[in-house]
């Protein structure tokens, strides 16, 4: 039962500026992910939730108490690390009961949890084993054992699943979605990986360089991005972007570039008319393009040459050439399509998306 | 099995005589053969003629004769050596506890980010690099009461009125080797388990904090068992370093003031040497063997199991 606000928050080390100006409101109960590159200073923001690095200014609230000045311990939040962070002399159950220990809980309440935790993440027959004899997945279980028998506030994950092979990542995440649904408590959680902020997060924060890009539901994250960051990190494949050049005539707005001329959908004509003649990013995600038909309107058709066909079972993805541009389509498994092939192709003029070339804010 | 491999490529080739280095146990024998005549020469040798002579009533310019425990019988008698006895046990005892101490302080001071850090390092060394009879002769002179600084400074502040003669009181005396002798040691102590620190992830502690553990807590229930086997091995070395320590008392005191503050070597010297009686000085320095190797094995035993853990 928590709330976690950020006010303001900055970080310095030394004269670098890290954290730049994070607001941000996490509700109660709340999945909330960070993500963006390394190096952006996700670490760094929920170091400062958990009380492990000072805050340069701003302000922390867990509870609508301001923690700034308070030490991790009495902070009630859990937190598992991105090594694990087990203790490597103790036992899983001692690893498991130490925080419990610590708070001075009675000895049959720390069993009682402990046999709670392991079993819903299946490490009963494992407790008596030292962190040694664990796979990276035992290992990454028992940590958030660790973090489950404290019945925190918060819970504070920094990119748990990266050091797991990918089939066990997959796993996982599975699993802490359950977790999350069963325990319902407020979580904060940090990975570069935008896969698990989709599927993990009720609502992401995409950082870049210490600043907060968006924040929104997953779904939003796609199909608005605010900005060309956030666009192009999320989703994958990629969304392609080509330079253009926009253009107002015949009462039709159109972006174009050499080899693409695009009609711009109505609500996106009305927001870009007044950029005419200007410069700006056009963005298409690969699942937007498909083989042109015969029937299909001209105004939103264009010539490629395929360079790469890979074929995935699922779908083809195709690395085309338009004029100077790359594009990425995903198209039909059942397509013919080969290398050096010319195409027609049409995009999805809803799902266009387009920035201003100097902001890369989305038009 | 890149050598056997090698060498059985080559069978055709070998000369009859070498290939018997083809057998892994010849070839075992063969490599290790240099640093088993060392140790013969240097260790074993050495070793069993001090077990002969302690076993003879050999004197400067006279080989004597097979006496058998005889040495021995007289030393069981002998004040001054189980003096020796206690006061090595004691130094030794005292100097480690606050060797432990101060090193493990400093290396946690160590262990936190400040300017200056490698500097400090660096400073902290001195005592270990100087050689020990040179600060030990420094020291000499600091102790002297007439001319030393402690005396002056004490006198200065008022804490004393009259001189201290430090080194020729036989408690005062004792006190003074075991200071030098902490200073001496406090660097290995302090630089080893800085190491050992840094093997630690700093995220346990951190982890610890989280899991509402205070600064004690986290000390005792994380950095010490962690760093246990290191301290362990680190009051190994120590132990029987200081046991058989020799320059900084022959130094400082000469075992003196009236025998008071000889160690097992310092009285061996005094009288295998000093004297002459060579198998009597044999038997006293013969006479730390079994508790030397008392405290090594039970010192051994446990760090075996502290590593097992
Ligand atoms: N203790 C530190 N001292 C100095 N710079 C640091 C420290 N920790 C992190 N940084 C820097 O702060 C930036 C953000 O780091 P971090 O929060 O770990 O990024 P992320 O977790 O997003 O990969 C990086 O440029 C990193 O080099
Ligand atoms: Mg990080």
């Amino acid at each position: 039962m928590a709330e976690v606000s950020l006010h303001s928050l900055n970080k310095y080390f030394d004269t670098t500026h890290v954290v730049k100006n994070v607001d941000l409101q996490i509700r109660d109960k709340e999945f909330m992910v960070f993500v963006g590159p390394s190096g952006c200073g996700k670490t760094t923001t929920l170091r400062m939730i958990a009380g492990l690095e000072a805050i340069s200014s701003g302000e922390i609230r867990i509870d609508n108490t301001v923690v700034n000045a308070v030490p991790p311990m009495d902070r009630d939040i859990a937190m598992v690390f991105q090594n694990y962070a087990l203790y490597p002399h103790m036992s899983v159950a001692s690893n498991m009961a130490f925080g419990l220990k610590m708070r001075k809980f009675e000895k049959a309440e720390i069993e009682r949890r402990i046999k709670r935790a392991a079993d819903i993440l299946g490490i009963e027959n494992l407790l008596d084993r030292k962190p040694r004899q664990l796979s990276g997945g035992q290992r990454q279980r028992v940590a958030l054992g660790r973090a489950i028998v404290r019945d925190p506030k918060v819970f504070l994950f920094d990119e748990p699943l990266s050091n797991l092979d990918a089939k066990l990542r997959v796993q996982m995440r599975v699993e802490l979605k359950k977790l999350h649904e069963r325990l319902a408590v407020t979580s904060v959680y940090v990975t570069h990986d935008q896969v698990e902020a989709m599927t993990l997060g009720d609502r992401v924060v995409v950082m870049k360089d210490g600043i907060v890009q968006q924040v929104g539901e997953p779904l939003e994250l796609y199909n608005r991005p605010a900005n060309r960051f956030v666009a192009g990190f999320i989703g994958s494949p990629a969304m392609n972007f080509a330079d253009v050049t926009l253009a107002d005539g015949n009462g039709r707005v159109t972006a174009e570039a050499q080899g693409l001329k695009i009609s711009l959908p109505d609500a996106l004509a009305s927001r870009a008319r007044s950029k005419a003649g200007r410069k700006a990013t056009l963005g298409i995600r690969p699942e937007d393009i498909r083989v042109a038909n015969p029937g299909d309107s001209a105004d939103h058709c264009f010539e490629a040459e395929v360079e790469v066909v890979e074929q995935l079972g699922s779908e083809i993805l195709l690395d085309t050439r338009v004029g100077p541009a790359l594009m990425a389509a995903s198209i039909d498994p059942e397509s013919k399509v080969r290398a050096h092939d010319k195409l027609r192709l049409v995009l999805n003029p809803a799902r266009l998306h387009l920035f201003d070339a100097e902001t890369e804010a989305a038009i | 099995m890149a050598v056997t491999a090698l060498a059985a490529s080559e069978t055709r080739r070998v000369p009859i005589r070498l290939r018997k280095l083809e057998d892994e146990r010849w070839l075992a024998l063969v490599l290790l053969m240099p640093t088993a005549v060392l140790l013969g020469l240097f260790i074993a040798y050495p070793f069993a003629e001090g077990v002969l002579l302690s076993l003879s009533s050999a004197k400067v310019g006279d080989p004597g004769e097979f006496v058998g425990l005889a040495n021995f019988a007289k030393l069981w008698d002998d004040n001054i050596f189980w003096t020796s006895v206690w006061n090595t046990f004691w130094y030794t005892g005292v100097t480690t506890v606050f060797k432990l101490g101060l090193g493990l302080w400093l290396a946690m001071l160590l262990n936190r980010h400040f300017k200056g850090k490698a500097i400090v390092r660096a400073f902290i060394l001195l005592p270990f690099i100087i050689p020990t009879v040179l600060s030990t002769f420094a020291w000499k002179w600091m102790f002297d009461p007439t001319f030393s600084v402690i005396n002056w400074t004490l006198f200065k502040v008022g804490l004393i009125h009259a001189r201290i003669n430090w080194l020729g009181d036989s408690d005062l005396a004792m006190a003074s080797i075991m200071v030098v002798n902490i200073w001496r040691g406090v660097p290995f102590f302090a630089i080893s388990l800085l190491a050992g620190l840094q093997t630690i992830s700093p995220e346990l502690n951190e982890a610890a904090a989280i899991d509402g553990a205070r600064p004690w807590n986290r000390f005792w229930y994380v950095t010490w068992p962690l760093l246990l086997p290191v301290t362990m091995v680190v009051m190994l070395f120590s132990v029987i370093q200081t046991f058989a320590d020799f320059q900084l008392v022959y130094v400082m005191t000469g075992g003196g003031p009236a025998n008071a503050t000889h160690l097992f070597a310092t009285y061996a010297y005094q009288i295998g040497i000093v004297s002459g009686l060579l198998s009597q000085g044999a038997a006293v320095s013969l006479a730390m063997f079994p508790f030397l190797f008392v405290i090594v094995v039970v010192q051994l035993l446990y760090i075996r199991r502290v590593e097992t853990r």
